[in-house]
């Protein structure tokens, strides 16, 4: 384990990373322990896992979890009904089991001849017990089936990254085996150069009026969801495509939808902006 | 190793596992570490597990590492604070409308200076840098446009993370475990085949392939779901208001549960007379009658509250606590009629059992099993509720 092996994870050229997240992917990288990634909605938590895919040039297998997501379908599926089928016409060798043995994504990533990148993502949504029953598989990342009698081993253990809404608490030996972090909501420097990843010609004056308005949007406790970095994205693109005068941002946000997703947040912008918003912009000028 | 750090977090609560320290040790013996800030990161990354405790995480790193501090490396530090815009917003408005008349690079040059006139650290006075005093630059000092730089005058960057504290927001000390809670509410189930037939029944497959003479006949039976429904009437306000928390974290555990069938929550305030209400202010109120007549005798009825209240309000007419509450029926007659709706129904009550000797509590607890609201307690009602009557 040497000191360039250890600084492997560097973001890639369409994520933005804050030091303490790279530093913690490279833990999980260098210890093979799960990442856990904690964060509010659109701060990129699917999207890392992506990133380091690419950042790394390895495969990506993506389990997304369900409500109806068991822990046994991320291993295998025994297709019993297709071999009760086939035994009927005679098409296939019925006593060859393994060919009615269906790994699921868990299992391909161990199965998988080279080192890959798993994501489980959102594991929270899954039944209580979910986390539980994958304990050992993750923690040893083997698992063993008993209808073809053989162990499924990962001859190089994936890099695994889990993301949570944190809508379940999860429980606490499946944390003990984790890496965790959490991402906070970025900040706006580092919100200038996630959206210059985006939109690398972005006029700087467009730029810093969007990031300001978007900003002073979110410190509006009353919105029940305030604008995350997926919308702020959507904005700019919205902003760019209507080519409006820069200064026009600030004073009459154009394309509100875009930010603003649920009706009584968007009335309640409707309403109190005249006051709110007209003076604090008139007094700056 | 940092053995002593390791009982400093869990003296500041933060949940450290052995395991966990153990993979922390792991890492450390990869060499990954070069300094004290990666090793803030690397610790926080494998030994916090949820953002609420950042902050604990925050406290207990300054305490242990304020003595081991490298040496004295200011300017990097202020420089570094100063590039930052970030460290604008901790400003007042008044401090920023002063900052920006100031010129950076004069305020840079002017720090260097005085950086290189001084030569030992420094409390209180106005022109050098250090502690308490009016000098621009520095910790605790009163000049508005000075910069509040670290708390130690030695302090590296992790150190300064760690004094910002900004997960202080995150922090949440009701952390005892809905997560139980919800472990013990799963015991109320009652699993019924309903809904569509999706599920390959094996057993009656097998028979019905072999009467078929070997013809692969396929038997599908409807799957397994729970058929619990849930009725939560809690009592909130007066002297249910120190077991407040206690009573939302139930509250939420029942809520997010999603194995019931049906989950109905009413309020009301020491005793249940002739309305219900939605809402914890009581402003949307429902008549109980209708509800008793409205949901089904099979609903699981679990009632909160301390049951402590003056006797009269349980058992006189117009006894209830408010003045213009002019309540007709008595409150325990309510109790009884829902006490007898109902088939399965217990009172869970946040005091403890000690305390039960009080009248009101002792004829409420003829009515309804009563148990503690703790886990064991919600253990019992729980199995006292999927009894078969």
């Amino acid at each position: 384990m040497s000191n360039d092996g250890f600084d492997r994870f560097k973001g890639s050229s369409d994520y933005v990373t804050s030091r303490p997240l790279r530093s913690a992917v490279n833990v999980s990288i260098t210890l093979g322990r799960p990442l856990l990634i904690r964060g509010e909605p659109g701060t990129g938590k699917t999207l890392l896992a992506h990133s380091i895919a690419k950042g790394l040039k390895k495969k990506l297998i993506i389990w997304n979890i369900k409500s109806t997501t068991k822990a046994q379908e991320g291993l295998y599926v025994y297709d019993t009904v297709q071999r009760l089928n086939d035994s009927r016409f005679g098409d296939r060798d019925v006593s060859d089991i393994k060919q009615y043995i269906k790994l699921g994504k868990l299992g391909q990533a161990f199965a998988a001849p080279e080192q890959v990148v798993l994501l489980i993502d959102e594991v929270d949504k899954a039944d209580i017990e979910f986390p539980n029953d994958l304990l050992n598989e993750l923690d040893e990342m083997s698992f063993y089936i008993p209808e073809t009698n053989e162990t499924i081993k990962a001859i190089h253990r994936p890099i695994a990254v889990i993301t949570s809404n944190a809508e379940k608490e999860l429980p606490d030996a499946f944390l003990r085996r984790c890496i965790f972090h959490y991402i906070e909501f970025p900040d706006s420097k580092l919100m200038e150069e996630i959206v210059k990843v985006h939109f690398p010609d972005i006029k700087n004056n467009l730029l810093q009026e969007a990031l300001r308005t978007f900003y002073s949007l979110r410190q509006i406790d009353q919105f029940r969801k305030k604008p995350s970095t997926s919308e702020l994205i959507d904005w700019i693109r919205a902003l760019i495509a209507g080519g409006l005068a820069d200064e026009k941002i600030s004073s009459e946000i154009p394309f509100i939808g875009t930010l603003l997703k649920k009706e009584p947040d968007y009335n309640y912008f409707a309403k109190t902006r005249s006051s709110r918003y007209g003076d604090t912009y008139d007094n700056r000028r | 190793m940092f053995t002593d750090f390791f009982y400093t977090l869990r003296k500041r609560k933060v949940p450290v596992s052995v395991t966990e320290w153990m993979t922390l040790m792991e890492a450390l013996n990869g060499n990954c570490i070069t300094n004290l800030d990666e090793f803030y990161y690397l610790a926080r990354a494998i030994l916090v597990k949820s953002e609420a405790h950042y902050d604990h995480y925050d406290v207990a790193f300054q305490e242990y590492f304020k003595g081991i501090e490298g040496p004295a490396d200011i300017s990097e530090q202020i420089l570094e604070w100063l590039k930052d815009p970030i460290n604008r917003t901790t400003l007042t408005e008044a401090e920023r409308a002063l900052f920006d008349s100031m010129d950076l690079d004069e305020l840079m040059r002017e720090l260097e200076k005085r950086l290189k006139e001084q030569t030992e650290q420094h409390d209180g006075g106005d022109y050098w840098i250090g502690r308490g005093g009016t000098a621009p630059f520095g910790h605790s000092g009163s000049n508005p446009a000075g910069i509040r730089i670290g708390g130690q005058s030695g302090g590296r960057h992790a150190m300064q993370i760690a004094q910002e504290r900004r997960f202080q927001n995150y922090r949440s000390d009701l952390t005892l475990d809905i997560r139980q809670i919800k472990m013990a509410l799963r015991g109320l189930r009652e699993l019924n085949r309903i809904g569509p037939e999706d599920e390959l029944d094996l057993d009656k497959t097998i028979q019905a392939t072999c009467k078929n003479a070997g013809d692969i006949e396929l038997v599908w039976t409807r799957s397994r779901k729970n058929a619990v429904k849930l009725l939560l009437l809690m009592d909130v306000g007066g002297s249910m208001e120190p077991f407040a928390q206690l009573c939302s974290q139930l509250f939420s555990a029942a809520h997010s549960s999603s194995h019931f069938k049906d989950f109905q929550y009413f309020f009301f305030h020491n005793c249940i007379y002739e309305n219900l209400y939605r809402d914890i202010e009581r402003r949307e109120a429902i008549s109980t009658e209708h509800l008793l007549r409205t949901l089904e005798r099979d609903y699981k009825v679990v009632l909160v509250g301390d049951a402590s209240m003056a006797i009269q309000e349980l058992t006189d007419r117009y006894g209830a606590i408010y003045y213009y509450q002019r309540n007709d029926t008595p409150g325990i007659i309510w109790l009884k009629r829902i006490a007898e709706h109902f088939t399965h129904s217990v009172w869970l009550n946040p005091d403890t059992q000690y305390s039960w000797n009080h009248p009101t509590i002792q004829m409420t607890g003829k009515l309804f099993p009563m148990f503690e609201l703790t886990l064991d307690g919600l253990g019992q009602a729980v199995k006292k509720l999927v009894v078969k009557k």
